[in-house]
């Protein structure tokens, strides 16, 4: 897994709630068996109209190139619905290293932090002032400080994490590695409960 | 020390627990299908791993089957190379595949209950997050991602943080025409598509322990469209009696082992949750949804919400975003609005004892000339069934189309699709924007108020058919 460290990035405002995630990536593109190329349909139908790459829908966010960086900023409740982890590797896959909301969906969550995407929690206020910013304005993400800051005032946001998962994302580790380890005590635990 | 009903289980299933980080929790059944475990197959095998425990592992084809004609090879190049793909993974890894063709095979939701699989007291999982269905059971049953599948593939466990509890009451007697889609519907309507992220739902009260347990498993299903992690139902005589005889079932000296254990699964007396929800069951109506999630819903004679008037802007854009989509108006009511398309399947609603509630509703009648009708039982055991039964002749004296099993029409991914613009009736889960196909408008009710529209071929309050 990639490791995370600090981000400084301008970002895309995406203010809408309950983001599901058929929207971040539509049934349709579940067909791969691998992990890449996801990005390119990437809010596949708020993107395109019928379907097609050449008709942009002008009033989308990502088909404004004013709207750029590594930083996606969005509405409460994001990746609801469907448990899909194409909906993190769309995400990563098209460029963005992190998620900022006021709420995340659970199932999105674990798999952001499963894939080196990492999903900030801030408040509702603090999310406003976001989307109040220009399109110039750049934002630094801290992980090892935990937190969010607008390098425009110096307005800063701390974030929770799991200090678990915060070890995982600053060393590039992953859960399965520390399970693999762990196989001698799982079939312990097996022969006990047996 | 008293305990809710999630703990008792959670606690048996901890094989270590993290300082200041998550557990680590035993799985004791992973159900996989063709969508979600390729990638996890491919990261073990880079990995130089074997699935560690192939026996407590069970596969099916489901999601990207076709739902016509499964005997000849799938027309769509990439479905068939996703399926293909979980037949070579499940025969080089040792792991029991249902797929096509196998009298087992169905929605893996359906299939693990019905071959007695699901078990109380278990933990499940499944890359899907309908898998809070077999919470019915009291089991703690949920969906995970693809690098959890792998994980679960690698050693038999999870990294899991314990999650917050609720518990949702619903005491009291049905209305007539109200059924347990209604009562989810309803719950989720109140407490909003957010209202139960981060925690574990139990559901509790006379009126969930007088459903069967089909009725239970459409409940506990739809947990996650209000942002739980799952939904649970403590197992009692219901729950036995089903289990009781399935072929994966335990049976003889074991069996009533097993029920003693079963029986101790339920929350003590002075168990202490999160938060509690009291719901009157006299105030729940047959429900149907407007918007583009499923907390977006209403009485069937109710009206939709003037969006303008509510004071959350975020809420309101909700609302006025899901009314666009949908082609609808704030204020009005749904009653009367044609519809062309009702779709009764999926794992919510496609259970024998929903196709008989249809059948019973539609008997001697016949569909309206406008709308198309499908039928997609939730697994060839329950066709099996509905054939035995005699519903199929039911079914197509009404004009309805019976397809094979698969999850079909729930969600815009094999060839079964409403098209842009249209609106369907369906007992499936989700409304979301394009859901059932790109632009498709989804009306999400119970099978019997999909029955109703589909005789009168406009939304219909169903208790004027009964």
């Amino acid at each position: 897994m990639d490791k995370i460290t600090a981000i400084q990035s301008r970002f895309v405002p995406m203010p809408i709630e309950n983001i599901d995630t058929d929207q971040i990536i539509p049934a349709r593109f579940l067909k791969a068996t691998t992990r890449e190329g996801f990005g390119k349909n990437l809010f596949r139908d708020w993107r395109y109209s019928d379907d097609d790459e050449s008709q942009p829908k002008a009033d989308f966010v990502l088909n404004h190139k004013i709207y750029n960086g590594e930083i996606l900023v969005a509405g409460k409740n994001f990746g609801c619905g469907s448990s899909r982890e194409h909906a993190a590797w769309a995400i990563k896959d098209y460029g963005f290293k992190v998620v900022i909301s006021s709420f995340f969906a659970d199932i999105f969550k674990d798999n952001s932090l499963n894939n080196g995407l990492l999903p900030i929690t801030v408040s509702d206020v603090f999310l406003q002032q976001l989307f109040q910013l220009s399109p110039a304005d750049t934002l630094t993400v801290s992980l090892e400080a935990q937190t969010v800051c607008i390098d425009k005032s110096g307005q800063k946001e701390s974030f929770e994490i799991n200090s678990y998962k915060k070890t995982c994302l600053l060393n590039g580790y992953d859960d399965i590695d520390y399970l693999i380890n762990m196989r001698a005590a799982i079939e312990q635990f097996e022969q006990q409960v047996a | 020390m008293a305990k809710t009903l999630f703990e008792k289980i959670w606690d048996k299933h901890v094989v270590k627990q993290i300082e200041g980080g998550p557990s680590i929790l035993y799985i004791d059944k992973h159900f996989i299908h063709e969508v979600t475990s390729p990638q996890a197959f491919k990261g073990l095998e880079k990995r130089g791993l074997s699935v560690f425990r192939p026996q407590q592992v069970v596969a099916t084809a489901d999601h990207n089957v076709p739902t016509l004609n499964q005997h000849l090879p799938i027309k769509d190049e990439l479905s068939r190379i996703q399926v293909q793909q979980l037949i070579e993974n499940c025969k080089k890894h040792q792991i029991e595949l249902y797929g096509l063709g196998h009298p087992f095979q169905g929605i893996v939701h359906v299939i693990g209950p019905e071959l007695g699989i699901t078990q109380p007291g278990m933990t499940i999982v499944c890359g899907d997050s309908h898998t809070s269905t077999h919470g019915a059971f009291g089991t703690i049953a949920f969906g995970i991602g693809t690098s959890e599948v792998e994980m679960v593939f690698a050693s038999q466990c999870l990294m899991q943080t314990k999650p917050k509890l609720m518990r949702i009451n619903i005491e009291g007697e049905l209305n007539k025409g109200v059924v347990a889609k209604d009562i989810i519907l309803y719950i989720i309507a109140q407490i909003s598509a957010s209202g139960a992220t981060g925690y574990f739902v139990e559901y509790a009260g006379s009126a969930i322990r007088s459903l069967s347990m089909e009725a239970r498993m459409t409940i506990c299903n739809m947990s996650i469209e209000m942002g739980a992690r799952g939904g649970m139902i403590a197992p009692d005589e219901t729950t036995f009696q089903y289990i009781k005889g399935r072929q994966f079932a335990p049976s003889g000296e074991s069996w009533n082992q097993k029920v003693q254990e079963w029986s101790a699964l339920f929350s003590d007396t002075n168990a202490v949750f999160d938060q509690e929800i009291h719901i009157d069951a006299t105030a729940i109506q047959p429900m149907i949804t407007y918007g583009t999630n499923p907390g977006l819903g209403i009485a069937i004679n109710g009206f939709i919400p003037i969006a303008e008037s509510i004071p959350d802007e975020g809420e309101r854009h909700t609302i006025q975003k899901a009314l666009q989509y949908m082609g609808l108006e704030s204020g009005k009511s749904l009653l009367g609005l044609p519809v062309q398309h009702i779709f009764i399947g999926s794992c919510t609603n496609s259970r024998i004892e929903d196709l008989r509630q249809v059948a019973l509703l539609v008997k001697g009648r016949k569909k309206n000339a406008h709308v198309q009708v499908m039928i997609v039982p939730g697994s060839q055991q329950v066709s099996k069934q509905v054939q035995a039964e005699g519903l199929d002749k039911i079914f197509q004296e009404a004009g309805f189309e019976i397809r094979q099993a698969g999850c079909s029409a729930c969600l815009g991914m094999n060839e079964d699709k409403i098209p842009a613009g249209e609106y369907c009736i369906s007992t499936s889960n989700r409304n979301f924007e394009g859901r059932q196909g790109a632009g498709a408008r989804t009306l999400l009710a119970s099978p019997l108020t999909a029955a109703a529209a589909a005789i009168t071929g406009v939304v219909t309050d169903v208790r004027e058919l009964m």
